[in-house]
């Protein structure tokens, strides 16, 4: 069981964008949406390891930047027609403060 | 709180397809009971030829087999007609006087085939042709007899006489006009597939007038008003259908030809709407799948409480298949007074292809035998584009326009396995096998599902072909397409309004034009921010997270998640020192590769995004800027060495070269907009490919516009001949700004050109002097802002952060 760890400040992200946790095993993207609800997912896309981070956020959806397969930022699910699941991670924000529950 | 409840009344595609496109807004909303009248799941009606024919199976086409209602928790009632509905008490009642209440009410009633008054009518062996049991009845009639009459030359009484000629039976057709299927065909192209449908062995009697069906019990002869007696086993009626408004009329809704229904397919009683055949809005019934289909979407809308989208209407075409001959019409087909025909015929292949046009522009089209660019043609027609500069060449098709040959006549003759889209590896059997187990029907659909034509397109009118011959009858497209899901407006509408009520944040046109989504979506975003740049050059600040990542961080993303990076060089012009300095970076920052491009530029890849701002910084320091090789932006112009070094350099190309890169670099274009310019006619930079090229000769400076080296080859189109640099200048500012301001966003200039017509683009450019200087002074007011090297901006210590990771986890 691992515990919260603070990674930052909400204002580090921009509104619709996103930033990368570096880790070793992979790294982790995490998202601002324009109604300021954040996310955390493997920054990898199920279909071929595009890194999401660098895609257009909207809604509460990314686009990959590869080739724009649309991930859902709640549930990690590619949007049907494709298949496929990106890992999500818990974060939540108290008093301006990013805190992620890595797994 | 209890669910709402939707009756739908009519188990066929529209009704069927509104319930889909519901459950996909809003799975949860009602409680749904659908009653059908057949005693059958939903099929699709398009495909009852090729059951009648023999060439597909009963469950081939289904829809929606019964697991689906269970699926999504559905009441279905098969078999069960809705005789009665109480409106006061918001009730339906079946016949057998099953009840069931509703607060929404769907009518789907579709339409029955109209039965000729004539004596005999009601004998046995006389059928319409609607549904299932229609067929079973011909299918039993072709074991046990041998004679069949048709009444009707359309579409559908020419399928049932192909269906029963192939179950053995002798077919005649008889048609009332001297013309078969008047209302798709003109007189050439009827009459040649009535010569094919006669060779294939049916028999026809035009102008024809039946006057009664003999019999006794069952019908036996058909006879003629002039005496003519034919015999008869079976009679079919296919002179037309009639919406099926009886249940509705009975229960007090206003109807007319049809049930009258207003853009929300609502009729007269809010709670109630209808959709398909036997609605009539704003006057018009409707026969065909596709506008059926976008009813549904909008009706589907507004029973999810959405309220957004209208339905206006479908302008329609119509691409079918009658016993294999391909045929297309579209618009005003048979011409007349005031219209011209361009036509061309090729007998021994079997095609003739007619357009009708007016002042330039297409009005009409019929084609048979060969209709690989009927949506082509109908795209012309839809835009209006002048057809002026290509009309001596519009009938050889798009393919002769484009000056490639790629696309063959018709795409069912190729083998299963041959590669449809050559982008993303899809074969013609993965898309069939995906049409019709998928039960797809659109061309989106298609690709979203098989991803074929979904990257550059070039296959689009393949897929299209091979949708039409797998679902049947099929229409391209609705009069203006939206921008994308988000909104119904197209792209030239939203751009009208952003200009016209002055709407200056992408916020204030989400807000303005009724967006469906809360902030859009990675279509329309980047369209909307670059409309927005373009007409608030000076006060628009730009959302850099509604640009693609490239135009966000000023280099291009591969395939690993690196980045390229490459350096401005002006007019393709280096010097030792900026070679030098690219090898410093290339060295310091070990960049895997270092490749020389296509625009005369030296390309870094695989760069790390954490390193971009250090590599700028050190580029920067040598002189050099971002070359824009990542943007919807002038990217490069292409120079040969012309006069100073040539021995054949009529001027000076790679002068004017750096000075046109010099006057237009940082301006964001609709799609990327490439340059070059040659010294001679013999043109080294190959200047007649690209969005803007200049050949020099000796006397001056031809002006070429266009091109395109991409997914479709195509030659420059000849703009002028201009005598100055000065004045090429001149003609490359205000081209470009006429292309920022009317191109829609990621269509490149030959596209564009193709739309819009080469006239009026020398009527803006050529031919009107004052415009052209405006058009030239907006695009210099627009650079002021746009020519500061980005590249300098993120560089700065304040802007690094966001190339660096949040935190380091382990």
């Amino acid at each position: 069981m691992t515990d919260w760890i603070e990674i930052g400040r909400l204002e580090d992200i921009p509104q619709h964008g996103s930033r990368v946790l570096a880790n070793g095993f992979g790294n982790i993207a995490v998202f601002r949406t324009g109604d300021d609800r954040v996310f955390a997912l493997r920054d990898r896309c199920p279909h071929r390891g595009g890194p999401l981070s660098q895609g257009i956020v909207h809604g509460s959806r990314i686009t990959c930047p590869l080739h724009n397969w649309v991930i859902d930022l709640e549930s990690g699910a590619a949007q049907a027609p494709d298949e496929g699941r990106t890992a999500c991670f818990p974060i939540k924000v108290e008093d301006g403060v990013l805190w992620l529950k890595p797994r | 709180m209890a669910k709402q409840k939707l009756v739908l009344i009519g188990n066929g595609m529209a009704g069927v397809r509104t319930l889909e496109e519901l459950l996909k807004l809003v799975p949860d909303h009602y409680d749904i009971t659908v009653f059908g009248a057949e005693p059958h799941p939903n099929y699709n009606r398009i495909l009852l030829s090729p059951v009648l024919a023999g060439e597909k199976k009963l469950e081939d086409i289904i829809i929606n087999d019964d697991s689906w209602y269970a699926d999504h928790r559905i009441t279905l009632y098969k078999g069960r007609k809705i005789s009665r509905i109480d409106r006061r008490k918001r009730l339906v009642m079946t016949e057998d006087g099953l009840e069931a209440g509703y607060d929404r009410l769907l009518l789907a009633t579709g339409s029955v085939p109209f039965i000729l008054p004539l004596p005999g009518r009601d004998l046995e062996g006389v059928i319409g042709f609607r549904d299932i049991r229609d067929v079973d009845l011909m299918l039993q009639a072709s074991a046990q007899y041998r004679h069949a009459v048709v009444i009707g030359g359309g579409l559908l009484g020419l399928e049932a006489a192909n269906g029963l000629r192939k179950q053995g039976m002798k077919v005649t057709v008889v048609h009332v006009l001297d013309t078969l299927m008047e209302r798709q065909l003109d007189k050439p192209a009827a009459a040649l597939l009535k010569c094919a449908l006669e060779e294939n062995g049916l028999n026809f009697l035009m102008e024809a007038q039946t006057e009664a069906l003999l019999g006794d019990g069952r019908v036996r002869a058909v006879r003629f008003k002039d005496g003519l007696e034919i015999p008869a086993d079976l009679v079919v009626m296919a002179v037309g259908i009639r919406p099926n408004i009886e249940l509705a009329k009975s229960a007090g809704l206003h109807c007319e030809r049809g049930i009258v229904v207003n853009d929300t397919l609502q009729t007269y009683d809010p709670r109630i709407y209808a959709v398909g055949e036997c609605v009539q809005h704003r006057g018009s019934l409707f026969g065909l799948v596709a506008p059926l289909f976008e009813q549904a979407k909008v009706c589907a809308n507004h029973l999810a409480e959405y309220g957004i989208g209208r339905y206006q209407g479908s302008v329609t075409s119509t691409k079918l298949k009658v016993t294999g001959i391909d045929l297309f019409s579209a618009g005003d087909f048979q011409g007349g007074d005031g219209f011209e025909e361009l036509a061309f015929q090729d007998p021994s292949r079997g095609v003739y292809k007619k357009l009708v046009v007016k002042d330039n522009r297409v009005k009409g089209a019929v084609l048979y035998g060969d209709t690989v660019d009927g949506a082509w043609y109908f795209q012309l027609m839809r835009e209006g584009t002048d057809i002026g500069d290509f009309r001596d060449t519009v009938l050889f098709g798009r393919a002769h326009m484009a000056d490639e040959g790629r696309e063959g006549n018709s795409v069912m003759a190729m083998a299963d396995d041959a590669e449809i889209c050559g982008c993303n590896g899809v074969c013609k059997k993965s898309i069939v096998d995906a049409i019709s187990q998928k039960k797809l029907f659109t061309l989106d659909d298609v690709r979203s599902h098989t991803k074929a034509s979904a990257s550059c397109g070039s296959c689009t009118g393949l897929v299209e072909q091979i949708l039409a011959a797998t679902v049947g009858n099929f229409e391209p497209a609705p009069r203006e397409k939206p921008m994308c899901k988000c909104t119904e407006h197209s792209h030239d509408s939203v751009r009208q309004a952003i200009v016209e009520r002055r709407l200056q944040s992408l916020r204030s046109v989400f807000a303005a034009l009724d967006w469906k989504t809360p902030d859009g979506c990675h279509s329309c975003r980047p369209a909307l921010n670059y409309y927005l740049l373009c007409a608030w050059p000076e006060s628009y600040r730009d959302d850099p997270q509604s640009r693609f990542i490239n135009e966000r961080v000023h280099a291009n993303i591969q395939k690993d998640g690196t980045y390229s990076v490459v350096p401005r060089m002006w007019g393709g012009l280096t010097t030792p020192a900026e070679l030098r300095a690219i090898a410093d970076v290339a060295e310091k920052f070990r960049i895997p590769t270092v490749k020389v491009t296509g625009g005369q530029r030296i390309d870094l890849l695989g760069v790390r995004k954490e390193d971009l701002p250090a590599v700028w910084a050190d580029l920067n320091a040598a002189g050099m800027v971002s070359g824009h090789a990542y943007g919807k932006a002038l990217r490069t112009v292409k120079t040969c060495v012309g006069s100073e070094w040539c021995r054949f350099g009529t001027q000076d190309s790679t002068g004017l070269g750096v000075q046109l890169e010099k006057m237009t670099w940082g301006s964001w274009t609709p799609h990327k907009f490439k340059m070059a310019v040659s010294g001679c006619p013999r043109n080294c930079a190959e200047a007649t490919i690209k969005d803007f090229g200049v050949v020099c000769v000796d006397s001056g400076y031809e002006i070429h516009v266009g091109g395109n080296g991409g997914i479709q080859i195509r030659g420059t189109d000849l703009l002028c001949k201009v005598a100055t640099e000065a004045e090429a200048l001149e003609y490359c500012g205000a081209f470009m700004q006429l292309y920022r301001e009317e191109g829609r966003y990621l269509e490149r200039t030959a596209p564009w050109i193709e739309r819009v017509g080469l006239s009026h683009v020398k009527s803006r450019i050529v031919e009107d002097p004052d415009g052209r200087l405006a058009l030239f002074e907006r695009f210099r007011a627009s650079q002021l802002r746009a020519q500061s090297d980005p590249w300098a901006e993120l560089a700065q210590p304040a802007q690094r952060n966001q190339f660096l990771p949040l935190k380091q986890l382990g």
